[in-house]
């Protein structure tokens, strides 16, 4: 009778103690070695963005994402969420490349994507993030000003082709370059609207690396960046001899192999009409 | 490949050594050796040199075998059999030193002072493999040292003025010896201005200043056996450079060295030698004497050799034996900071010399056989493994981008061999030998990233597997020694397999501003080197004595186009007098028209020279202390001239007047 006693004790504790609040089990923070940028809220829910630098800037951002149930305090687990960015300028308003956003699988609550903003606010004109999400039947959504300034050096080329297309193209790697032969990657997209710009499939980047402080003097080997398969990034291989300033002067050529902006050096010409920029 | 005996006769000034009497060769004990240059005997060393305080580039110069490249006032780099730096080794009393410098503007014989050395052996082709390997030869300075006599204390001074440039010399010296310990102590300061080339052309940029200290002593253990130890500090400052764009704010050397010496050690050997040594150097260029430059930049070098040898000589019957086991591990880095010209810009940094370590040992074998009184053999044979790393990351991943599947270290074996024949008959001497050697790339080679040559205005890349160069010699002499003549003709020739050389790749666009482009080391399938010369000396009589040579070089690469820095049609001839505490030289020294040169490698014609130099020596007593006063004139007629190995066409110094006092105190 006793051990029965203590054995239902014993079952009590056990089960008690082994309860599913997720949060109990899993004490580690998700979001290490990530810096949050800021707060999206609505009535129901919390949305935290981060990324790895804890701000936004022109041109490729990489965006984890989290949702935090206010009447809980439990972040979701378990969502689908769509994002918008949305440029309000004096005479329009128009959206940006982005990806969808999806789940972390690795993760309990981290959502991941990208957005790419292809040009800076300034003091008439800003940038709105809005969510549309939806969990456990529900439709909710939330917005907010987001802060979008310039970047530093060039990450993004925003320009209309020679076939009338514009475009955008974004430099998501290096972004810790070395005196190496670095792997390069990009991300082109078409602006067919104010709110569709999806991937440019099949075409080709070529890049010509050049140091303007220094003759403006190139490096070998580059290899151009092209896709492996549709909608992916386009990937390439940059050489930087040594550390400091470097141009990666580009052309952008279309499936049929003409190029539709950038010019190559030679002669007088110096630089190209698009480029991306790095320090180091 | 040769090994001669060259005595050269220079000045004794206790007029002692050579009397009264008929002065003969001495052909009992011809032997053959190495070329010989006598700096200076065991007793004074700036005595012995026409010019005691030349610097020891100078004195170099009166061998057959070497010649120099000049790059400027300061530093020369040594060529042997026509061929330099990478083709050659180069050690101070057997010690291996490689320059800091991408540039090549400190050759190993920037850091040593005339009054260090007693000798330098000159040691052509194959022969020179006793501390490294090598193709062309090789030159060991051997540093001064009293020795365990009983010469007790010696305390001299010596002074030199130059009109040329201005060049101030001072130096100090002290020494002490006894039977069982002794130290040579020396100090030497030159101070130089610009140098002017003849018709009064100003040369600028060719300053320098230069302050040297050098100790060696020595302990004796017992009887037979002894540990010596030795020091060389050597700096330089505002070492201009006239040929390059670019100027030394600082050039710093410590070369230290201990040896442990046994006579007898055991029955079979004769004498048994080991050494450790450590050298250092650092080399900092930078361009900021210079008033107009593309872009600001420093470009500072270090090298770094640890090293040891242990050798041993023996005499067993007809056989004299010398066996030499070597080692050293060397590190080489140099690194360009360039500051652009719009301050907001970040300054720009590469690796030009990616920390490169370069590990080899060897053992060389050397057996000289009397066959029978007037016939020798001599052979011999070396053997070594060659490693080198690159130990920096980002050097290692700069040099990837020409070279993805380069691998971090690489490792070779070198061989090598000889053999000559020696016969004396009658009153002549004739030599026959052949060789077969390899040499392994060197680093700049394997591991120059954009080195600037501004002999042909390009940058060098480097490749990390070219193949060791592979060298086959033969070589020849006669001699005829009787009485007061000696006259002799030696030829040599080399055929070098894998011949390594710049090659320009236009798909490369060169880094140095203004450069013409490109060039990777690449290898030739061969080439080809002759060499020749011939030289008489006559000793008219007691007092007068002639000698004269005349050189000449000729290579070509295997397309039948004519490889860079190769020797014309160069002749030399002196007449000295000497009677008592007095002597005099006046020589002559040229070289014809250089028509055969290396359009590719940036080499132009030049012109046929002439040039006369007189200098006059006398010994004096004052109070029992000697005073040694010598004067001269080079270039006497102000001859403006460049030779074929002068860069860029620089000239050499015009008129220079010049007085040496040396002065003994004690």
């Amino acid at each position: 009778m006793k051990l029965l006693k203590y054995f239902s004790l014993f079952l009590v504790a056990v089960v008690t103690s082994c309860s599913s609040d997720s949060e109990d089990l899993k004490p580690v923070n998700e979001t290490e070695g990530l810096l949050k940028i800021q707060t999206i809220e609505n009535e129901t829910h919390q949305a935290e963005l981060y990324s790895e630098s804890g701000s936004l800037e022109t041109g490729y951002n990489k965006l984890v994402l989290r949702l935090k149930d206010k009447s809980t305090n439990e972040f979701v687990q378990d969502a689908e969420i769509e994002w918008n960015p949305m440029m309000h300028m004096e005479s329009k308003q128009h959206s940006a490349p982005k990806s969808e956003v999806s789940k972390i699988s690795a993760t309990n609550t981290l959502f991941e994507g990208y957005i790419v903003f292809q040009m800076p606010e300034n003091e008439t004109e800003f940038w709105q993030l809005t969510l549309n999400y939806s969990l456990d039947g529900s439709d909710y959504n939330m917005e907010d000003n987001i802060s979008v300034p310039a970047s530093e050096k060039r990450k993004v080329a925003v320009f209309e082709g020679a076939d009338n297309v514009k475009y955008i193209l974004a430099l998501v790697e290096p972004t810790t370059p070395e005196i190496a032969t670095n792997d390069i990657s990009a991300a082109l997209f078409i602006m067919e609207n104010m709110l569709s710009f999806p991937v440019a499939n099949d075409y080709k980047i070529l890049i010509d690396p050049r140091m303007p402080g220094m003759g403006n003097h190139s490096s070998p080997n580059n290899v151009p960046l092209t896709q492996s398969g549709a909608g992916d990034l386009y990937e390439g291989k940059l050489n930087l001899t040594m550390s400091g300033y470097w141009k990666i002067n580009l052309q952008v050529e279309n499936p049929e192999g003409e190029v539709v902006k950038g010019e190559m050096i030679e002669g007088t010409t110096e630089a190209s009409s698009i480029y991306f920029e790095l320090e180091f | 490949m040769k090994k001669i005996t060259i005595i050269l006769i220079l000045y004794s000034f206790f007029g002692n050594d050579l009397d009264a009497q008929e002065k003969e060769i001495d052909t009992t004990n011809y032997i053959p050796m190495k070329e010989v240059i006598v700096i200076g005997d065991k007793r004074a060393v700036s005595q012995k040199a026409v010019k005691s305080l030349a610097t020891v580039d100078e004195s170099l110069e009166s061998s057959m075998k070497l010649s120099m490249v000049k790059r400027g006032a300061y530093a020369w780099e040594p060529i042997i059999n026509g061929m330099a730096t990478e083709r050659t080794v180069i050690t101070i009393d057997g010690m291996r030193i490689f320059s800091a410098c991408t540039d090549k503007m400190d050759p190993v014989t920037s850091y040593v002072e005339i009054s260090n050395l007693s000798e330098a052996s000159i040691s052509s082709g194959q022969e020179g493999t006793e501390y490294g390997a090598t193709i062309g030869g090789a030159v060991n300075m051997e540093l001064h040292k009293t020795g365990f006599t009983e010469s007790g204390w010696n305390i001299g001074l010596s002074s030199g003025l130059e009109s040329n440039g201005e060049q101030k010399i001072a130096g100090a010296k002290l020494d002490y010896a006894e039977d069982s310990f002794f130290l040579n102590t020396n100090f030497m300061y030159r101070d130089a201005e610009n140098y002017y080339a003849g018709e009064n052309q100003e040369v600028l940029y060719s300053q320098f200043t230069k302050y040297n200290f050098s100790a060696v002593s020595g302990f004796r253990l017992s009887e037979h056996q002894n540990l010596q130890g030795s020091l060389i500090y050597d700096k330089a400052t505002d070492v201009g450079y006239p040929a390059l764009p670019m100027d030394v704010s600082s050039a710093e050397a410590l070369i230290t060295s201990l040896k442990y010496e046994h006579h007898k050690p055991i029955n079979y050997i004769d004498h048994w030698e080991t050494k450790i040594y450590f050298n250092t150097i650092e080399h900092i260029m930078d361009d900021s004497q210079r008033p107009n430059v593309p872009i600001r930049m420093d470009m500072p070098g270090w090298s770094d050799t640890y090293g040891f040898y242990s050798k041993i000589n023996t005499s067993l019957n007809r056989h004299k034996i010398k066996v030499n086991l070597n080692s050293f591990y060397n590190k080489s880095l140099a690194e360009m900071t360039m500051f652009p010209n719009d301050p907001n810009e970040k300054e720009m940094f590469m690796f030009t010399w990616p920390d490169v370590r370069t590990f080899y040992t060897g053992i060389f074998l050397e057996d000289q056989i009397r066959l029978k009184d007037h016939l020798h053999l001599n052979f011999s044979g070396s053997l070594g493994s060659h490693t080198n790393t690159v130990e920096s990351q980002s050097g290692l991943q700069s040099l990837r981008i020409f070279y993805p599947e380069m691998t971090e270290k690489n490792h070779r074996l070198l061989a090598g061999a000889s053999s000559k024949l020696q016969i004396q008959k009658n009153n002549f001497s004739y030599t026959l030998g052949t060789g077969y050697g390899e040499r392994a790339p060197s680093v700049s080679e394997g591991y120059g990233f954009y080195l600037f040559n501004s002999f042909d205005g390009f940058d060098y890349i480097g490749k990390p597997d070219l193949e060791n160069e592979k060298s086959l010699e033969f070589n020849t002499a006669v001699s005829f020694t009787k009485k007061r003549w000696n006259v002799k003709a030696s030829g040599s020739y080399f055929h070098i397999t894998n011949y390594i050389l710049g090659k320009p790749d236009a798909n490369i666009s060169p880094m140095t501003i203004g450069a013409n482009g490109v060039k990777i080391y690449e290898q030739l399938e061969y080439a080809t080197l002759y060499n020749t010369d011939f030289s008489i000396n006559f000793l008219i009589d007691q007092h007068w004595n002639f000698n004269g040579k005349i050189i000449y070089n000729y290579g070509k690469d295997h397309n039948n186009k004519n490889l860079p820095l190769v020797r014309p049609f160069t002749y030399y001839s002196a007449l000295q007098f000497q009677k008592g505490f007095f002597s005099a030289k006046a020589s002559v020294e040229g070289a014809l028209k250089q028509s055969d040169y290396s359009q590719e490698f940036g080499e132009n014609e030049t012109p046929a020279y002439a040039v006369v130099n007189l200098s006059a020596s006398q010994i004096l007593y004052l109070n029992q202390q000697k005073m040694t006063i010598k004067v001269g004139a080079e270039n006497l007629f102000d001859t403006y001239y460049s030779t074929f190995s002068d860069w860029n066409n620089i000239p050499r110094r015009g008129r220079n007047l010049f007085v040496n006092l040396n002065y003994v105190i004690f």
